[in-house]
């Protein structure tokens, strides 16, 4: 068993008791708890630094000026790319739209097709149903294999030339299943189409070289890998964020103002419209420190490990099933799944009078439920800091739901 | 009782595995559809109502078990009666779904207490995000209502 149990102890919130039970913090897909240098690091900001960046001549705004840079040149070595191609965003969702207004408004039309998985997250959907609908260009579905993952078994079929954009997760957030990404990026750039990912539950979970993976963009958020809410990252290619128009426009993204038309800040400024969250972006460079010095290899080993502990126990349960892969070399720590005829909220209910942290629901991804032929899931999801034990703790609990609904 | 057990008492969970009136109604009827999209719980609702009473019923839906038997055990308390009856009966149900501990609104000598099986909700109180859950079908009789010009 690979060893991150002392991380808990940076975890101020792992103490806390939930019902008269110790928290067993199982939603991490949703939201990551914080350690302490991540708390710290924004406090120490706002007790010593705190001034508007990039204005002003004064020692606070360029101290504060410096830290937001620095943080940001961090978060680029995380994913092991150039500061100038990371733009702060409002988190995974923002960084989508970015894309999606800024890109697809002003390069699709009528005939050309958005290509999506069945299995994206709603911010992967939505703003593509929307552009589709400005631009005229049709949105294509695909779907999954029996493994949950991507089918990508007859790309040619799908991806054909009419094909502008294809964008799709690294890994979903409901069945755990990785994304194809050589597959697709190939299949995309072979028709010459662009490759969005959506790396919200990749990037906490994996080591990521943003320039190896191929793909054209690609956004995350700070609050799924140990940082605040309120902040995340869009990446691209260099030429790709050249061409990219912003969406926001205001202070701080301008070049010149005139009264009828301005230009932009180069890259990745032009994205950033108005005063930016500093402490935030401050708080996503700590975090990337701290799963810098555990090591992303780490952190994905001991995911896999607790997955494939998570999956075994499970399978235990009578009347359980699991939506996603078995195998742990194909999929990341969410793991969704219904037990018997007990309402996933139900069960989240009942679980949570042990301290047990799950979700139910549709997750924000009403296509895949359908496709699921499922109303809503319950999810686990796991993360450096969870424990075999609380596996266990878990599966007791549910065991316990069995009981109040009857099941034996 | 722990907790858990008053929330799912046998009668909710008799209501979510046998829910009473479930279906359609055809010919001329109210219909009104109500969801909770923070969970996904749908609610939907067929009414026939004649000369102010509500003579046929039925529900559709999916969702939780609170959500569900709370539906069937209104289904089973409006069928018959007048839609007066119908009102006071949406009142009491609110007032038992939001007054603190220790209150009891259903105290069997009050006048006109109708709540029959539906006391068996009263469990949900102690689990507040569950609420919404117990509310939902009755939110949408509420909509059902208004389009009978009420
Ligand atoms: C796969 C996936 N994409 C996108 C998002 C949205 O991220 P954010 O909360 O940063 O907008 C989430 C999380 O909710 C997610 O799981």
């Amino acid at each position: 068993m690979s060893e991150l149990g002392h991380l808990r102890a940076d975890f101020p919130i792992l103490r806390r008791e939930i019902n008269g039970a110790p928290l067993v913090y199982l939603d991490s897909a949703a939201t990551t708890q914080k350690p302490q240098p991540v708390l710290d690091a924004m406090d120490e900001y706002y007790a010593n630094h705190n001034a508007n960046v990039h204005r002003g001549a004064h020692t606070l705004a360029a101290e504060a000026t410096e830290r937001y840079e620095d943080a940001r040149s961090r978060i680029a070595s995380f994913v092991d790319t150039a500061s100038a191609q990371i733009a702060f965003t409002r988190g995974a969702t923002a960084a989508i739209n970015v894309i999606a207004y800024g890109w697809g408004l002003n390069h699709l039309r009528e005939g050309d097709r958005i290509v999506v998985s069945v299995s994206e997250h709603h911010a992967n959907l939505v703003p593509w149903q929307m552009i589709s609908r400005y631009t005229g260009a049709e949105l294509i579905y695909l779907e999954l294999d029996d493994e949950f993952i991507i089918d990508t078994s007859n790309l040619e079929a799908v991806i054909d030339d009419r094909v502008r954009i294809v964008a799709f997760g690294g890994m979903s957030n409901v069945t755990g299943a990785l994304g194809p990404v050589d597959a697709l990026v190939d299949a995309a750039h072979s028709v010459g189409a662009i490759t969005v990912l959506d790396g919200a539950q990749l990037v906490p979970h994996a080591p990521v070289s943003a320039d190896d993976l191929g793909v054209d963009y690609m956004v995350f958020s700070a609050h799924k890998m140990l940082g605040p809410t309120g902040i995340g990252a869009l990446w691209g290619k260099p030429e790709r964020l050249e061409e990219l128009e912003p969406l926001e426009g205001g202070g701080e993204m301008i070049n010149i103002v005139e009264r009828y038309h301005s230009t932009w800040a180069p890259v990745p400024h032009k994205f950033e419209a108005g005063t930016p969250p500093i402490a935030e972006a401050i708080g996503f460079g700590a975090a990337v420190d701290y799963l810098g010095r555990v090591g992303m290899e780490a952190v994905a080993a001991h995911e896999r490990e607790i997955t494939a502990y998570a999956l075994e126990r499970l399978s235990e349960v009578p009347d359980l099933t699991i939506y996603g892969p078995k195998d742990v070399t194909k999929r990341g720590g969410a793991v969704s799944f219904s037990l018997g005829d007990i309402h996933p909220h139900d069960l989240a209910t009942i679980v949570d009078q042990d301290g047990v942290a799950i979700r139910a629901g549709h997750h924000c991804a009403r296509p895949l439920m359908q496709y699921l032929q499922v109303p809503a899931t319950a999810r686990a999801s796991f993360y450096l800091y969870n424990l075999r034990e609380e596996v266990d703790v878990l599966v007791g609990a549910l065991m316990k739901a069995r009981k109040v609904f009857g099941l034996g | 009782m722990s907790q858990l057990d008053e929330l799912y008492r046998e009668v909710i969970l008799d209501h979510y595995r046998n829910p009473r009136r479930r279906g359609t109604l055809s010919g001329n009827h109210l219909h009104a559809e109500g969801n909770n999209p923070s969970c996904g719980d749908e609610f939907a609702l067929d009414l026939v109502v004649e000369n102010g009473v509500i003579t046929d019923a039925a529900m559709q839906g999916q969702g939780c078990s609170i959500s569900q038997a709370s539906g069937s055990m209104m289904m089973d308390a409006i069928v018959g009666r007048s839609v007066d009856e119908v009102e006071d009966l949406m009142r009491k149900f609110k007032v038992m779904m939001t007054i603190e501990d220790g209150d009891d609104p259903l105290d069997p000598d009050r006048p006109g207490s109708v709540l029959g099986d539906l006391e068996a909700l009263q469990g949900v109180r102690k689990f507040p995000v569950r609420i919404k859950c117990a509310d939902l079908a009755w939110a949408t009789l509420e909509d059902a209502l208004a389009q009978a010009g009420r």
